[in-house]
């Protein structure tokens, strides 16, 4: 649902890095745990950027899947699609998030000058 | 007109498919001019983040305890908030930042308890926003007395998912939850559920007509959050209110 404060950021940091020269291309990370749901943020992308420096620049959006480390056992598993903060292996809740929330601007493709 | 779409990588874009000829599905190098990549590497909060250590170096100065009230709409926190002024305000500076997309109705609930308010409209912009981010909380700090406060509590938007997001410098999360709203809800908002350490199970008065099973809400919410205190309130009836405000109270003499 923040989608739209998340594509004003990440056009933010863009306008920062890009300086004057024409972005192509986007490349973000997002991962699971941050709520973003990724075809909300690439048409969000749209509408921010319409009529700006930035219109017709891709949103290019790499999803994370969440991964969590047991601290009882030490063993690692996955979120799963439905979040679960389970151990897979003794079934422990007591887990740390090791992946999934990460939400950043990867890299930029620029026009050669 | 831009189109947006998702590969079979997972990948999803949006961009143009007009007449460009250099385009072909599959192949994301054929563009017709040369293209540079430049490392990024930024977190898309960053900025808010800075804020946020702002806002929480300005408390810290000003010896401010803050907590980040969040809930779904409607699960009580404007009602509780009302009830932990009448109790608290004699004996703790308490200032508020209000939090509401449109009105200033919750504002308005709590004039006359002898706290100050800032609300802060969120709906300004484009299309008003689902949560109060750190910008949004500094916005309103020169209009609280810093000087004459011992704790604030920003009453968030109601909203279980956006307002999880956004640390806005504050020192605790505490989350108003209502038992109308079904047990299973920390299994389909792990995220809020997981970043507090506080739930006030709201609305306690109401149990008796409802079919609510608290042992399966705990089970739930111990799932996702494993140390979060609970306290099981009434802020209609007043029920554990004190506990609550003993909460804040410890919280704002550890802060000192």
């Amino acid at each position: 649902m923040h989608e739209l404060s998340v594509c004003g950021s990440i056009a933010g940091i863009v306008r920062k890095r890009a300086a004057d020269r024409r972005v192509t291309r986007i490349h973000v990370r997002v991962g699971q745990l941050r709520q973003i749901v990724p075809d909300t943020l690439a048409y969000n992308w749209q509408l921010v950027v319409a009529e700006t420096p930035l219109d017709g620049s891709v949103l290019e959006i790499e999803h994370i899947p969440g991964r969590l480390t047991c601290r009882d056992c030490r063993s690692e598993s996955e979120i799963g699609d439905f979040p679960l903060f389970l151990c897979h292996s003794c079934n422990s809740y007591n887990v740390e998030v090791t992946a999934g929330e990460e939400l950043l601007v990867v890299a930029l493709d620029l026009l050669e000058a | 007109m831009g189109r947006f779409h998702r590969h079979s990588d997972g990948v999803v874009h949006a961009h143009d498919h007009g007449s460009d000829d250099e385009h072909h599905h599959g192949d994301h190098s054929g563009y017709a001019t040369a293209t540079e990549r430049v490392e990024v590497l930024e977190r898309i909060f960053d900025e808010n983040d800075r804020t946020a250590a702002e806002n929480r170096a300005d408390f810290a100065a000003h010896g401010i305890c803050t907590v980040n009230l969040m809930s779904s709409p409607g699960a009580g926190k404007t009602t509780l908030l009302r009830e932990t002024l009448r109790r608290l305000a004699a004996e703790v500076r308490v200032g508020v930042v209000e939090g509401d997309i449109q009105t200033s109705l919750d504002a308005d609930r709590l004039e006359g308890f002898g706290a100050a308010i800032a609300l802060v409209n969120t709906g300004d912009g484009f299309g008003g926003e689902c949560h109060l981010d750190a910008p949004m909380v500094r916005s309103a700090l020169p209009r609280l007395p810093l000087d004459a406060l011992d704790l604030i509590i920003i009453e968030n938007v109601g909203n279980l998912v956006c307002p999880a997001e956004f640390d806005v410098g504050e020192h605790a999360r505490a989350m108003v939850y209502a038992i109308t709203e079904g047990e299973d809800k920390p299994l389909k908002y792990p995220v809020m559920f997981r970043s507090v350490d506080l739930v006030l199970v709201n609305k306690m008065d109401l149990l008796p007509h409802l079919d609510f099973d608290l042992v399966l809400f705990r089970a739930n919410l111990r799932q996702v959050n494993p140390t979060a205190e609970v306290i099981e309130i009434s802020a209609r009836t007043g029920l554990r209110v004190d506990a609550w405000c003993d909460w804040l109270r410890a919280r704002v003499a550890a802060n000192r």
